[in-house]
């Protein structure tokens, strides 16, 4: 369907004039296909579209994304798919997320590192959150901690995964409090990890701050604290985890955007790099990423390429002890 | 009984219009192998940009309803399943379509959908609330004991004989540990680059039950000219209407099955139709024809998957947790409005929530009769010569497998897997259990290893797993369909010499 559309594009394109070949300028001159390493309808997938939605607009690229799902093994397939098979010509972008590709490179047993892309952009950063369920004892994040101290390796806390940006919340909450949890990976991600709070199946819980929201705004958990630097528009009322007593910082937040291969053609780099962070700036895009309660957080390639280093030390340093 | 206040705004011309353009589009949709229901609501969701949040969802949750029930004219024609949902829907739909009674088939399968649909969706609207408490009652250990509750049904589905059942439900089991481990991120198996991702259960589906057909096709076609070609019969509505009412404990069972296990998050959509053919078939004094080309079997398959639809939306729509990868695309469909599924929906958003619960209603209906209507003209899919079928089978085998995710990866474990099981065949082995395994293995694992983890950070393995009264209650019903299959084996004792052991 993707490819049909893509190539009545293409056709379009065809009769409006053949462009002048002179390296980049032109570009692009087709449609740009986006892959997503998460299945359809995820997180990622569903901020994926919106973001690309005005992306065939005059002020912004000029030409369609489709997005491209290669979901499987928690994102390892796309990006293998990505560093490996993937042209390098600036017709083929990724979606990346952070800490997750950068940890499990550094666990291994994958076929790229940070220095298999080029960060494009940054349109998202969504914190971890500790959630608690509306009717559990706990009132505030120092309960918690009382309590894991209080019983080493009892307090059962849910999360999408290992090496996920739940998993680095939850060791480096272990790290900063001097004590031990126990962090129950679930399979079918951030939603299972909720159902499990909600449910009574764990005791506490560490999930994404847009679906935590929509929990909390349905009456079903309890918000304790947010592990970001600051405390988050969505959730002004809920503390960061250095405010009340634990030194977390931003190490864990899911940031999402844009790369490319390496070996995409530097002029194409730059072109991306100066007109996608303008283009995530759209107001409809705003707008709809508002409503889906899903929080924004536009960086340019420079400052991305800071995010990435700064996020491979930590987590190296982090995991190092797995 | 405030949903009848909403059925007006069904029927404005444009949300007619989108009811009936994705009820047809995704009868279509689900006819295609490879397009999962999942799929097609995933395909639409970029379409509900530009419209209003009702309208998006009337189209939403139309091709929801359709696409489940269009996955058995290819399950039935074809014996490709399209989804999870339609393997039972294959084992008596494709055995009476080769009979010549495809249309009647088809018939059969679109009204008992209906009947299950309308059923399910009177369960969303009337019972939501208790329904939710019901489906948040199942934790890890619970659903360990559901998917070895699934595991006791292998052995006696769709196989002459309960070893090479629980054989193949063994090979089933082992092909679902290939690929990234979910929780710990451990590799297995992973022999070729293809599988990195593990076996994707469509691509699975699709090798396993079409390609043995088609080098069965391939290889008649060198025997003879292929020019044996099936007279299809006719078959009135009416009478399939009195054949549904003849088989009203296959219509019951179904129904109730699909209905109760589409609640469970997780588990649902895969094993509805499963799980009630399988009971179906004790139930019934008839057992010994299920699988030859029986009615009963197609309609309780049928009922459950479309069943399950309305209730598995019921932990998306009152908790705001997606309990299957479709509801989980809806989600990003009513998030894309800006409206958060729970009180938010029902409290503030009543308008939306009634008319899109309303039009899957509708929606069951004139599934039904667009169903109904093309049952025939389907059904002369038969007259096609096999070697023509043989290759349109294996094209869409192949265009199915490659659309899941895009992966050329996915075509070559479909057609490996479907050779294995075309030699397999020759042994006497079936499909449906190997399936099964391969759906419950990680469902198993994954809620194994979780309950055992949180276990054993609180009170410990056995008291975790082995009390309660729902623990209790599902262990007891492992035990019971553990002894009935072993007594059906004892007393049918259906092997008198070692041919029969062998063929």
């Amino acid at each position: 369907m993707k490819t049909l559309l893509a190539g009545a594009a293409m056709a379009l394109m065809g009769l409006t004039g053949a462009a002048l070949a002179d390296g980049h300028a032109n570009y692009p001159e087709r449609p740009i296909m986006m892959m997503v390493s998460y299945g359809a309808g995820g997180a990622t997938d569903f901020q994926a579209r919106i973001v690309t939605m005005t992306a065939g607009n005059e002020d912004a690229l000029g030409m369609p994304i489709a997005i491209l799902n290669k979901p499987g093994a928690g994102g390892r397939v796309g990006w293998n798919w990505l560093a490996t098979q993937a042209e390098a010509d600036g017709y083929t972008l990724g979606a990346y997320n952070i800490p997750h590709f950068v940890a499990q490179s550094i666990k291994g047993g994958v076929q790229y590192s940070a220095d298999s892309f080029e960060p494009i952009a940054n349109w998202g950063a969504d914190p971890a959150v500790l959630v608690v369920g509306a009717d559990s004892e706990f009132n505030t994040l120092q309960d918690v901690v009382d309590f894991a101290k209080a019983n080493p390796g009892k307090l059962t806390t849910s999360g999408a995964g290992l090496f996920v940006g739940h998993h680095i919340a939850a060791l480096q909450m272990e790290k900063a409090g001097e004590m031990k949890m126990a962090y129950i990976p679930t399979k079918g991600g951030g939603a299972a990890a909720m159902k499990a709070v909600i449910a009574g199946d764990v005791m506490a819980g560490i999930n994404n701050l847009s679906d935590a929201f929509r929990a909390a705004q349905a009456g079903n958990v309890k918000i304790l604290a947010v592990a970001d630097l600051e405390r988050n528009a969505f959730l002004p009322d809920v503390p960061t985890m250095v405010e009340s007593g634990l030194d977390v910082d931003n190490s864990s937040v899911n940031f999402r955007g844009v790369m490319v291969p390496k070996g995409t053609p530097q002029g194409i780099i730059d072109k991306l790099a100066a007109t996608v962070p303008a283009m995530f700036e759209n107001s409809r895009v705003a707008g709809k990423m508002k409503a889906g309660g899903s929080p924004m957080h536009i960086m340019t390639r420079d400052e991305v390429l800071a995010m990435w280093a700064a996020r491979e030390e930590t987590l190296k340093e982090l995991l190092a002890g797995l | 009984m405030e949903f009848i206040y909403y059925f007006g705004d069904v029927f404005t011309p444009i949300n007619f219009g989108l009811l009936l353009l994705g009820t047809i589009g995704g009868l279509i949709l689900g006819a295609t192998p490879g397009l999962s229901p999942t799929m097609a609501v995933a395909l639409l969701i970029p379409f509900t940009f530009q419209l209003e949040a009702a309208q998006g969802l009337i189209l939403l949750g139309a091709a929801y309803t359709s696409t489940v029930a269009g996955g058995a004219v290819s399950a039935i024609l074809l014996k490709i399943p399209g989804a999870p949902a339609n393997i039972a829907t294959t084992l008596d739909g494709h055995a009476m379509a080769q009979k010549g009674e495809g249309a009647k088939a088809l018939q059969l399968s679109f009204l008992s959908s209906a009947v299950g649909g309308v059923f399910g969706v009177l369960l969303l609207i009337f019972l939501t609330p208790v329904l939710a408490k019901w489906a948040l009652a199942f934790g890890p250990s619970h659903l360990f004991w559901l998917a070895i509750l699934g595991v006791t049904v292998i052995g006696t589905l769709d196989s002459k004989s309960v070893v090479k059942g629980l054989l193949s439900g063994c090979i089933g089991l082992w092909l679902a540990t290939i690929g990234f481990d979910d929780i710990m991120g451990a590799q297995r198996f992973i022999f070729h680059p293809s599988l990195g991702g593990g076996i994707n259960i469509i691509a699975a589906l699709i090798g396993l039950f079409a390609i043995p057909q088609v080098i069965t096709m391939f290889a008649r076609g060198r025997r003879d000219d292929g020019a044996e070609v099936i007279e299809v019969q006719k078959h009135p509505i009416r009478g399939a209407f009195a054949e549904m009412m003849r088989n009203k404990r296959a219509v019951g069972i179904g129904t109730a099955v699909g209905s109760i296990i589409g609640l469970i998050p997780g588990v649902g959509g895969q094993i509805a139709g499963l799980v009630a053919y399988d009971q179906s078939k004790k139930f019934s004094p008839d057992r010994d024809k299920f699988g030859t080309g029986h009615p009963e079997g197609l309609i309780a398959a049928e009922s459950a998957n479309n069943a399950m639809v309305g209730p598995s939306l019921v932990p998306l729509l009152t908790l705001s947790i997606p309990g299957s990868p479709t509801a989980a695309v809806l989600l990003g469909g009513l998030l894309i409005h800006g409206i958060f599924p729970g009180t938010d929906l029902f409290d503030n958003h009543p308008d939306v929530a009634w008319t899109f619960i309303n039009s899957m209603l509708i929606g069951q209906i004139l599934m039904c009769i667009f169903g109904l209507y093309v049952a025939g003209l389907a059904a002369k899919v038969a007259r096609v010569p096999q070697s023509v079928m043989a290759a349109i089978v294996l094209g869409l085998a192949v265009f199915g497998s490659y659309s899941v995710q895009s992966s050329m990866g996915d075509v070559y474990v479909m057609a490996s897997l479907g050779v294995m099981m075309y030699f397999l065949e020759r042994f006497g082995f079936s499909a449906a259990p190997l399936v099964l395994g391969l759906i419950l293995g990680p469902i198993a694992e994954s809620n194994f290893i979780q309950g055992s983890m949180i276990a054993s950070a609180t009170d410990g393995l056995a008291p975790y797993f082995l009390s309660g009264t729902l623990n209790i209650f599902l262990i007891a019903v492992v035990v019971a369909s553990v002894l009935y299959s072993a007594y059906m084996e004892l007393r049918t004792r259906r092997y008198t010499s070692m041919e029969e052991i062998i063929g």
